[in-house]
């Protein structure tokens, strides 16, 4: 007992050195033979262990005094120390035991220490192994058989392994008990591995498998490693492919609805494209429907008009008549704004189309300037037309649309002014931009009337063509003119001056009600200035006036318009009349703008100016001048200015001059001009009315001059004279159905000198126009049974195609055709219709213009003097 | 005498032609026509008159004709025979049955029969006042070249 006492000291001291064992024993070998002595010395008998491995009892009701005692063995070998902690073992024959015998045979056998397989430990009956390491009696040899060492023995110690507790010690130095699961296993036998530690979990695979050595390399030990949660969830793995799928989703979204979008939007752009198409075919409908109706309206209203005129002719009473003419006056007024409407949707629907004919711009202006003449003698306004010298006589444009806009300018001018002036100039735009007299002209009060104006310069300030410079076309035969139309009006009230252009915008309500019209004249001129390829533009300062300016292109109507100065005043003369060419005149005038406008005007007669300011000066240059001045033209306001002076100035005349000279008087107003004359008492002064146009000017002088008054006084005696020059002799044929027209237009003809031929169907007209043969000209009616004018005029032109293309491949002979390789016989048409769209008609077919029936002289002149020189 | 008569002749025609214009039913077109006469023709007027007065009675029966028709009337062939009347109209100067002709045509244009009756009517009425105004002026003319001979009146 006291051995005891000091070997479980001992052990329990030293229990530190040996961290993984939970206790150690020590057994002595007993052979039979010493038994009996042995268990006296000890005091107690060798027990069994192999039946309480048989009925394993709990370790509460253990009790080592319920074993066997040891049956009779060989040899024993009973546990003779023992730790504290497994002192039941004490008494203990451990040969007894299955496990246990076999680890002591091994033992002593191999002299190292040996591991049992693990098994149940006694009174804990938890599983574990043990270490035996013989004890000999004396030092082997290392190459001792197995024999001398089992002869050799003494006693066994052993060493009891707890290995749950062990393993669950060695884990706790890992400090990471609670997650890695451990499983330690017996794997001697391989196939029926025993499990020493841990829990039978499935296992998943996720192992870490190491082999353990115990010191017995009999026995192999493993131990199996895994996490004891399953393995977590890869969180950053599966937040990133989560974000990256969710980012994926949105981007995929994004791009869906951009895609989206994108088709909605080319689906709404072509909704608008449709729409648009809609809007715009709806807005030519609307203007072919305003052509049609108001076409369809005008021809009804012809019938009104026509029956209103006839009904004034009957027998009516004071009243009566004032209602037909009512009646009338506002039949008119509707025909004239259907006319405008008409216009403008033809603008708008774009079928208006320019005409593309040679033409007189100073004819033009003349006629602009008579049709306004009796209003503004009427409201005591001075109109004056300037053109410069350097505007070509003839241009190739539409006069009639031109005429419109001056028309509808002037009328608005007109309108508006009740003192002062009405002013048109026209310039080529080269001129205006580079011309220094233009610009010093303007800067002070000096104007027509003397009024102040509103600055013209201010009216083209915003037009593309002066702020560019290379914009000025650099075709010789493009000409770019700039007409300028001033008043001396009310003005336009600034803040109605941005819809001026606006169709339909008056400057008030007021207005239309004071002045009339539709407000859509503006509208249509700027429409038209912009098929003119030009602009427009105004000035204006309320009380003081307004200016219109614009911009129109042209081309230059004959080749030689380059020496314009010559070849101009000799076409004038020409065409006006001959005899005054050479002639000299003096003007007295102190205003240069109208002295300017004066001078042009008689210059185109070909009579020679000379521009003075007053008496005085007016004196010296008579008696001073080498050749004789045969006529003086007075300004009105410098002869009433100063009577006396006038008086003297005629006296003096008479002494100084070689030749004295006819005496005009250029006066606004014929009435008043008249009691002038009559209160001065002198009797060789003849008024010339303004304004001043070239027709007018020349019968004034013919008639003061008393040069032949030949011919007929009544109406356009220049161009009937002209006529006559011009149709002498010409072979001309005519073509009518109709025998009367036949007949009058043939006497008309003949009566200018021409030999006329008639021919009453289109087929005789297309056999006599087959070339070679001798006429002139042809004027043909347009409307004729069986063919009418447009299918004459279009064989025609056919048979000379033919005719010139095969003199020029040489088929045919020129001398066969009259020296002529190049057949084309003017065909001008004749129509009792002037609309427009006949005109066009005309000019498709091939015929080469038109003239109204009956004839009317000076439209016939203009028109024959295209073809004849 | 004989001068003192043509004197009374012309005034007789001038007074005439003053109340056929101011009646509005010559125009100044009848002045131009008589201009074209000359010593080269000297019946211009009255030939072109008569021409006038062949080829509207023609025109006429066939406007009367045609708007008898029980039937559907043809409107483009009365426009066609409209057209003519109205063209040799203005040529001699006839301006009232010019104008006539105008709502004539109208009223053909409306396709309007009745309208067409009636303005037929009162263009047959307005044809036989010119027609005989016309022989009337004629018939003085002739008279007055019998009697002196000279010059024409408007030629003054």
């Amino acid at each position: 007992m006291n051995l005891q006492m000091t070997f479980a000291r001992y052990t329990e001291r030293t229990a530190f050195e040996r961290p993984l064992t939970s206790g150690v024993a020590y057994a002595v070998r007993v052979l039979h033979s010493e038994r009996e002595q042995f268990e006296k010395h000890q005091g107690w008998t060798i027990k069994r262990m192999d039946t309480l491995e048989k009925n394993p009892v709990h370790k509460d009701d253990y009790n080592p005094d319920l074993f066997e005692p040891s049956p009779i063995q060989e040899e024993y070998a009973p546990v003779i120390f023992a730790q504290d902690i497994i002192s039941h073992v004490i008494s203990i024959d451990l040969l007894s035991g299955k496990e246990d015998r076999e680890n002591v045979l091994r033992a002593r056998r191999s002299g190292k220490g040996v591991l049992t397989a693990p098994f149940p430990l006694l009174k804990t009956n938890r599983l574990g192994v043990i270490l035996t390491f013989a004890v000999y009696k004396r030092d082997l040899p290392s190459n001792a058989t197995p024999n001398e060492r089992i002869q050799a023995t003494n006693g066994y110690l052993g060493g009891v392994f707890d290995v749950e507790s062990l393993v669950e010690k060695l884990l706790q130095q890992l400090a990471s008990k609670q997650k890695i699961l451990v499983n330690v296993l017996d794997t001697t036998n391989q196939s029926y591995p025993i499990s020493m530690y841990g829990s039978n979990a499935s296992d998943d695979g996720l192992e870490l498998v190491s082999h353990l050595n115990f010191g017995d390399p009999f026995r192999k030990h493993e131990m199996r490693c895994r996490f004891k949660q399953k393995p977590p969830w890869p969180w950053l793995a599966i937040t990133t492919s989560i974000g990256i799928l969710v980012i994926a989703l949105l981007v995929g979204h994004i791009f869906h609805a951009t895609v989206n979008r994108i088709a909605k939007v080319e689906d709404d752009c072509h909704k608008m494209m449709e729409l648009k198409k809609q809007a715009e075919a709806a807005d030519v409908a609307k203007s072919q429907f305003l052509a049609t109706v108001s076409h369809e309206i005008r021809t009804p209203m012809n019938g009104v008009l026509g029956m209103l005129h006839m009904l004034m002719d009957t027998d009516l009473d004071v009243t009566q008549l004032d209602y037909v003419r009512t009646a009338q006056a506002s039949g008119k007024a509707l025909v004239a704004l259907i006319n405008e409407v008409l216009d403008q949707a033809k603008i708008e629907s774009g079928k208006l189309e320019l005409e593309e004919v040679q033409f007189d711009l100073r004819a033009v202006l003349d006629d602009v300037l008579s049709l306004f003449s009796g209003k503004a003698q009427d409201k005591g306004v001075e109109l004056a037309v300037f053109i410069s010298d350097r505007v070509p006589e003839m241009l190739i444009g539409d006069p009639g649309r031109f005429r419109q806009i001056i028309t509808n300018l002037m009328g608005n001018s007109i309108k508006f002014t009740e003192k002062g002036h009405i002013h048109v100039t026209v310039h080529l735009v080269e001129e205006v931009i580079d011309s220094i007299e233009v610009e010093t002209e303007f800067s002070s009060n000096n104007t027509l009337s003397g009024f102040p104006v509103a600055d013209r310069r201010q009216s083209w300030k915003g037009f593309r063509t002066f702020s560019q410079e290379g914009s000025i076309h650099p075709f010789s035969d493009s000409i770019n003119i700039i007409v300028s139309v001033e008043d001396t009006g009310e003005g336009i009230p600034i803040e109605a001056q941005s819809r001026v252009f606006t169709p339909f915008m008056q400057v008030g309500p007021s207005i239309s009600r004071t002045h009339g019209g539709t407000g859509i004249g503006l509208s249509i001129s700027k429409c038209l200035v912009n098929l003119m390829k030009g602009e427009i533009g105004f000035v204006s300062i309320p009380k003081i006036g307004s200016t219109f300016t614009f911009t129109a292109v042209f081309t230059s109507g004959s080749s030689s318009s380059k020496e314009y100065k010559s070849q101009q005043i000799n076409n004038q003369t020409n065409s006006v009349s001959s005899e005054f060419r050479g002639k000299r005149a003096l003007v007295v005038d102190p205003r240069s703008v109208r002295a300017k406008v004066s001078r042009y005007h008689i210059q185109r007669l070909g009579i020679h100016v000379e521009v003075v300011s007053d008496w005085k000066q007016g004196l010296s240059s008579i008696s001073r001048g080498s050749s004789a001045f045969n006529m003086v033209l007075i300004e009105q306001e410098v002869w009433d200015q100063d009577l006396n002076g006038s008086a003297h100035f005629i006296d003096n005349l008479e002494k100084i001059a070689i030749t004295t000279p006819k005496v005009f008087l250029l006066s606004n107003s014929i009435s008043s001009s008249r009691a002038n004359t009559t209160t001065s008492g002198v009797c060789n002064l003849t008024v010339i009315p303004k304004p001043l146009r070239a027709s007018m000017l020349a019968a004034s002088l013919q008639r003061a001059m008393g040069d032949g008054n030949k011919g007929n006084p009544r109406n356009g005696e220049v161009p009937s004279l002209s006529l006559r020059n011009l149709l002498l002799g010409r072979k001309i044929l005519i073509v009518d159905d109709n025998n009367v027209n036949l007949k009058v237009a043939a006497g008309a003809l003949r009566k200018y000198g021409a030999d006329v031929v008639s021919a009453s169907r289109g087929m005789e007209a297309i056999e006599l126009l087959t070339p070679p043969h001798r006429f002139d000209a042809c004027f043909m009616d347009i409307q004729m049974p069986e063919m009418d004018g447009f299918e004459a005029t279009r064989r025609i032109r056919d048979s000379e195609q033919n005719i010139n293309d095969r003199i020029h491949f040489g088929e045919l002979s020129v001398e066969t055709y009259n020296n002529i390789s190049n057949w084309h016989v003017p065909i001008l048409a004749m129509t009792a219709d002037v609309i427009q769209a006949t005109h066009e008609a005309c000019l498709r077919c091939g015929m080469d213009g038109y003239v109204s029936k009956p004839f009317e002289a000076e439209q016939l002149y203009r028109e024959v003097s295209r073809f004849f020189h | 005498m004989l001068g003192s008569g043509a004197d009374r002749l012309r005034a007789d025609v001038n007074r005439l032609l003053a109340f056929l214009f101011h009646q509005g039913i010559l125009d100044e077109q009848f002045l131009q026509l008589q201009q074209l006469q000359d010593e080269s023709s000297p019946n211009f007027v009255s030939q072109v008159v008569n021409i006038y007065f062949q080829e509207s009675e023609k025109l006429l029966r066939n406007l009367r004709s045609l708007l008898m028709e029980r039937k559907l009337s043809d409107y483009k062939n009365i426009g066609i025979h409209i057209n003519q009347l109205m063209g040799s109209s203005s040529s001699i100067g006839a301006k009232r049955v010019r104008n006539v002709c105008v709502a004539f045509r109208a009223a053909s244009d409306q396709n309007n029969r009745t309208g067409c009756l009636r303005v037929l009517e009162v263009l047959e009425h307005d044809y036989c006042f010119l027609k005989n105004k016309l022989h009337e002026l004629f018939q003085i003319e002739q008279q007055r070249i019998l009697a002196g001979g000279v010059g024409y009146p408007m030629q003054n």
